[in-house]
């Protein structure tokens, strides 16, 4: 294939990385801020209020630690099909994104019957402001799992195919990243208590 | 987009062409004992312990995801400038608000709401919610 009619994306170089990896750091940089200012509120209303502690005390650590679980596999299914992109095996490289969306889809799942039970015990966003910073923070992370499914979806699609491979490590990113802010998630709404 | 089939040289990686050997199962499992540490390490409720185990352990999980799964260690130097940036900038916003969520009281202010709240909370902790009842309120 020439390089006219490769996407601009793949052969268009900023600063010596291409960019569309650029964009997707960018992206994730602009993620760090908004994730890191609503955990940075909640840790210092965490540590003003310790009777925040007996609302803690509700969550369930063993969910947490499943949906942990399930997030750190789906990561392993993502960069093993950017290393099987980067053999330019398309079709290896959907089934591992397959697999990453799966392990999205059941962390989204398990998130509704865990909010779902803690709503029925009467914990709603308004209760008080644990819960709101809880169904905030991890609500939020949520609606990026979900968009990275989606965009997951159409890339692996296109990979099967053996088609735009450059994109399976660029939704790759993007995942990873989500996958560590539910890393501090976890801690800090599961089992600081 | 364009609709051709891409060879491997083709996939993006002009950053960082060479293939990092790096073992992902081994960094897999590594990532999941820490899971089990974390979970276990503030069951002793020890709080210098559950510190280290939970939000230590959270901060190496991370490391090892960005290193490893993100590749960020392969890429231009200045994407790490550009994350960390990003970090110091949530550091500076922390330390320049929390000395007014935290503090009761400062230079010709107080929070005697808050104060008082405060105790009455610490006095009377809520009773656990049971089925069905309301949760109580705690700000």
């Amino acid at each position: 294939m020439s390089a006219a009619t490769r996407p601009i994306a793949n052969t268009r170089s900023a600063a010596g990385v291409p960019t569309g990896r650029l964009a997707v750091w960018w992206v994730v940089a602009s993620e760090v801020v908004i994730f890191g200012g609503l955990l940075g509120s909640y840790l210092m209303h965490r540590l003003a209020h310790d009777q925040w502690s007996v609302q803690a005390a509700n969550t369930n650590t063993w969910i947490g630690a499943f949906n942990t679980l399930v997030l750190l596999s789906s990561s392993l299914a993502a960069v093993l099909g950017h290393q099987a992109a980067l053999r330019g095996d398309g079709p290896k490289a959907a089934r591992q994104l397959y697999l990453t969306m799966l392990g999205g889809a059941t962390f989204v799942v398990v998130k509704a019957f865990e909010w779902t039970h803690e709503i029925h015990e009467g914990f709603t966003i308004t209760s008080n402001t644990f819960w709101s910073f809880y169904y905030t923070a991890a609500g939020l992370h949520a609606l990026h799992v979900i968009g990275g499914v989606i965009i997951m979806a159409f890339v692996a699609a296109e990979a099967k195919k053996n088609l735009e491979l450059h994109r399976v490590e660029l939704i790759g990113i993007y995942w990873h990243f989500v996958d560590i802010v539910w890393i501090f998630l976890f801690p800090l709404l599961y089992i600081a208590k | 987009m364009a609709d051709h089939a891409h060879s491997p040289s083709d996939a993006g990686h002009e950053g960082h062409d060479a293939h990092p050997h790096v073992n992902y199962w081994r960094v897999y499992w590594l990532l999941v004992g820490l899971l089990c540490v974390s979970v276990i390490g503030p069951m002793f409720g020890v709080k210098v312990v559950t510190i280290i185990t939970a939000f230590g352990v959270a901060a190496y999980k991370a490391y090892l995801v960005a290193k490893n799964f993100m590749h960020v260690n392969l890429e231009k130097p200045f994407v790490t400038y550009l994350l960390l940036t990003v970090v110091v900038f949530m550091l500076l916003f922390f330390a320049g608000t929390a000395p007014d969520v935290m503090k009761r009281e400062g230079t010709r202010w107080t929070k005697p709401e808050w104060v008082r709240a405060h105790e009455e909370a610490l006095a009377h902790p809520p009773a656990p919610v049971t089925h069905g009842e309301h949760a109580p309120a705690a700000h």
